[in-house]
């Protein structure tokens, strides 16, 4: 599966990955920090995914 | 996952309020929380004329946008700030927003009106660029607020926003700073317009769901001279904990707000009068925004 990171915007390539909790293990990313966000509509962390999934993890913390 | 509400599929999942939502009734949740905020701190009424400082972000957009559906009438006020494409695409986004609503928006301009922009004022200073800004836009913001007649200056500040402040004056114990941070500031007869923060009972991950949930087009990009800013960081460590302890950044934010605030009360009893310059209120003799300008001026003189 292909995961959208920004800030610097960026792909990775994800395999063997069931839920989107487990991209936030693969990536180290904390999820209070981000939102799930596949075909245009938010998921939650037990969402399960598949290999022919993009899935954008955007960032939520912004400068005040 | 389903909804606390009606068990339908959820779409966002709050920990700290133990709870899971479908987009309607998350919807609603963040209504409630913002109106519940509102009357709890006596912010405004109907009657107040309330314009909101726009920054083209998520939570100054998302805040217009509750406020505007649970019935305030609120313009919106931009500064741009001439952060080169950063500045252009957030004010284009702010724009849009305010058309496709009928929202009235207002526009200053630093380097027009005030005569520098931001990457300017921090290289000729010793501030970082996120100190600039953010003098800047604390003191235009409410100089415009006052002299267009607006009773309330509505600010974005999210519950993140107010907890990584606090920990950051925590950790330098700035007193007089823990004796100003509070989600209503009056106003003062020597030129202070009374500010507001409705999201502060908001997390920064609710506002931008809100958004996108809304159908909102905000500038999702960080800004480029944002780059290692201390607050993010805190924010950063912030959410390590609140993924340990749901409910930690809000303890702790409302905590010192119910507890915590009144022994920094006597901090924030300083004498304001006017600057000699703009005639703004400040501290000393030449406010902190005319002594950027002037040192800005300077090493566009020298250049």
């Amino acid at each position: 599966m292909k995961v959208i990171l920004r800030n610097p915007r960026r792909q990775v390539e994800l395999e063997d990955v069931r839920r989107v909790a487990d991209v936030f293990r693969h990536l180290d990313l904390v999820p209070e920090s981000f939102l799930v966000i596949r075909n245009g509509e938010l998921v939650t962390s037990d969402e399960e995914v598949s290999d022919d999934d993009v899935l954008e993890m955007r960032p939520v913390i912004s400068g005040g | 996952m389903k909804c606390r509400v009606c068990r339908g599929k959820a779409v966002i999942q709050v920990r700290r309020h133990n709870a899971n939502f479908c987009q309607e009734h998350f919807i609603d949740h963040i209504h409630r929380q913002v109106e519940r905020t509102i009357d709890d701190f006596k912010m405004f009424g109907p009657d107040h004329r309330l314009v909101l400082g726009v920054s083209g972000g998520k939570d100054s957009l998302a805040l217009w946008h509750i406020l505007t559906y649970v019935g305030y009438r609120v313009d919106g006020l931009y500064l741009q700030l001439g952060i080169g494409d950063y500045s252009s695409e957030s004010l284009t986004l702010s724009q849009q927003f305010a058309a496709e609503r009928g929202l009235k928006l207002e526009v200053v301009d630093l380097p027009s009106d005030f005569g520098f922009a931001v990457p300017e004022a921090a290289a000729a200073s010793r501030r970082t660029p996120c100190s600039a800004c953010g003098l800047s836009k604390r003191y235009v913001l409410n100089r415009e607020a006052e002299s267009r007649g607006y009773d309330v200056l509505v600010m974005g500040h999210n519950l993140d926003d107010e907890a990584a402040t606090l920990f950051s004056n925590v950790l330098g114990w700035n007193v007089e700073y823990l004796g100003r941070q509070r989600p209503v500031l009056p106003a003062t007869d020597g030129g202070l317009c009374r500010k507001v923060k409705p999201l502060i009972r908001v997390a920064e991950r609710e506002t931008a769901a809100y958004a996108v949930l809304n159908g909102i087009d905000y500038e999702v990009e960080e800004c480029p001279l944002a780059a290692g800013n201390t607050i993010n960081r805190y924010k950063e460590w912030l959410n390590r904990l609140e993924e340990q302890s749901p409910g930690i950044k809000a303890n702790f934010l409302f905590g010192f707000l119910e507890r915590g605030s009144v022994h920094f009360s006597d901090a924030e009893d300083v004498e304001l009068v006017s600057c000699s310059n703009c005639g703004q209120p400040t501290t000393g003799e030449l406010c902190a925004f005319c002594r950027l300008q002037a040192v800005t001026f300077s090493r566009k003189q020298d250049l």
